[in-house]
């Protein structure tokens, strides 16, 4: 199995703990099927190197928490995508979770290159973090630039939604000087933002999946991850109903009276003929 | 943030979306940092494909750095070494560590920033005594 990217300096205070669904996500990606469709989508073309097909693929993580997901592809990218030169970039609305995420992501690259330099493999990996920012899901990508996307929700239904942060309740130094009672308050605030889904747990992913055509690149893909009570199938039936669009079932974990728990969905363009 | 993450973001306020002046997002007060990367002429020329030459060329003058090209370099240009060292020097050795990204057409900081090079300063002040589990994959 291919090693879990070490989350040991994060603080899980605000920050979701890689849990069932994190691993799901790792085993689903380098999966021996998932990992040859990714690998037959982005391998690089052995006509000329300035064929197009060649240029890295960006790969984005919406809600990154503490890095794993993204820290997992960035280290395995010669496993997953069948290269060793990936961009990734990380995206979550809590602060705290991009500085992270910067963190696991970096160390998980260097380890790699670190167990290169001592072993008789001669490929480099040269796949480069360029950033972890403080957004909401897609709104800040340039349209039509994101190859892969890979999505862990806040999936489990809540009455409510949590509103986002502001850049005022993002500031560290406010939250170092709460009185204790305070801190809990704010942390179990950002914490509910990891998990809260609020109507059918669908209300974050729905905004997500409304950005997916927008922000893909034409070889783009997404990674969504649902729950059973997202009713997966609608979702999948929805997403067919945009024309031209494709969404299957390609890991799953947990089964609950004949229904897995948790499913991840893969969503793409279909080939232009 | 490495320089070419310029490439890939914009305005997160939807009416901006529509103007080109939401493209590139301007650096502001800047402070840069240089990290030593490898340089791998192969990585640069795949970068390339990805990078929208105008924008970029914004980005680097508002970053001080020497005027690029006026067009994107292609064909023998791809096998100058001198001409992908400076790109490997702008795009990814390049980290804005401090500064502002600012919308063209809001005039308003879209996002925040990833904040300057301190995390360990940070963790350590909120970490305090709680224990780690260890937790494995399935």
């Amino acid at each position: 199995m291919l090693p879990t990217p070490d989350t040991s300096h994060v603080s899980f205070d605000t920050i979701y703990e890689p849990a069932e669904d994190s691993y799901l996500f790792l085993d689903t990606l380098s999966s021996a099927s998932e990992s040859k469709w990714l690998s037959e989508r982005f391998k690089k073309s052995t006509r000329t190197s300035s064929d197009s097909s060649n240029a890295v693929p960006l790969v984005v993580e919406a809600g990154t928490g503490s890095g794993v997901v993204l820290a997992f592809a960035a280290a395995q990218s010669q496993h997953i995508f069948g290269r060793q030169d990936i961009l990734t970039l990380g995206i979550d609305v809590n602060r705290n979770a991009c500085i992270a995420t910067r963190e696991t992501v970096s160390a998980a690259i260097k380890t790699v290159q670190k167990d290169t330099e001592t072993s008789a493999v001669d490929q480099i990996l040269n796949t480069i973090h360029i950033s972890s920012i403080t957004s909401d899901l897609c709104t800040a990508l340039r349209p039509g630039s994101v190859d892969v996307l890979l999505f862990n929700p806040p999936y489990v239904p809540t009455e409510e939604l949590p509103r986002l942060p502001t850049e005022s309740e993002n500031d560290p130094t406010k939250s170092q000087a709460m009185p204790r009672s305070a801190k809990f308050e704010s942390d179990s605030y950002f914490l509910s933002l990891t998990y809260a889904g609020g109507a059918d747990g669908m209300e974050t992913t729905n905004r997500l999946l409304e950005a997916i055509p927008g922000v893909l690149s034409d070889r783009g893909v997404a990674y969504v991850l649902l729950c059973k009570q997202n009713r997966p199938d609608e979702v999948k039936e929805r997403i067919r109903a945009w024309g031209g669009w494709n969404a299957e079932s390609v890991g799953s974990s947990g089964m609950q009276a004949g229904w897995e728990k948790l499913v991840i969905v893969r969503i793409w363009k279909q080939e232009v003929q | 943030m490495k320089v070419i993450t310029a490439n890939f973001v914009t305005c997160a306020v939807k009416e901006c979306k529509t103007s080109a002046a939401s493209f590139p997002l301007h650096f502001h007060d800047a402070e840069l940092e240089q990290q030593e990367l490898d340089f791998q002429p192969e990585f640069i020329r795949n970068v390339l494909p990805r990078v929208d030459w105008d924008s970029l060329r914004i980005t680097a003058n508002e970053l001080g750095f020497p005027s690029l090209p006026e067009t994107k370099p292609e064909g023998d240009a791809l096998n100058e070494e001198q001409t992908l060292k400076d790109l490997h020097r702008l795009l990814l050795e390049t980290q804005v560590i401090e500064g502002k990204l600012v919308c063209g057409n809001c005039g308003h900081q879209p996002w925040m920033l990833p904040p300057s090079e301190t995390p360990n300063h940070v963790f350590n002040a909120v970490r305090g005594g709680s224990k780690k589990k260890e937790k494995k994959r399935a």
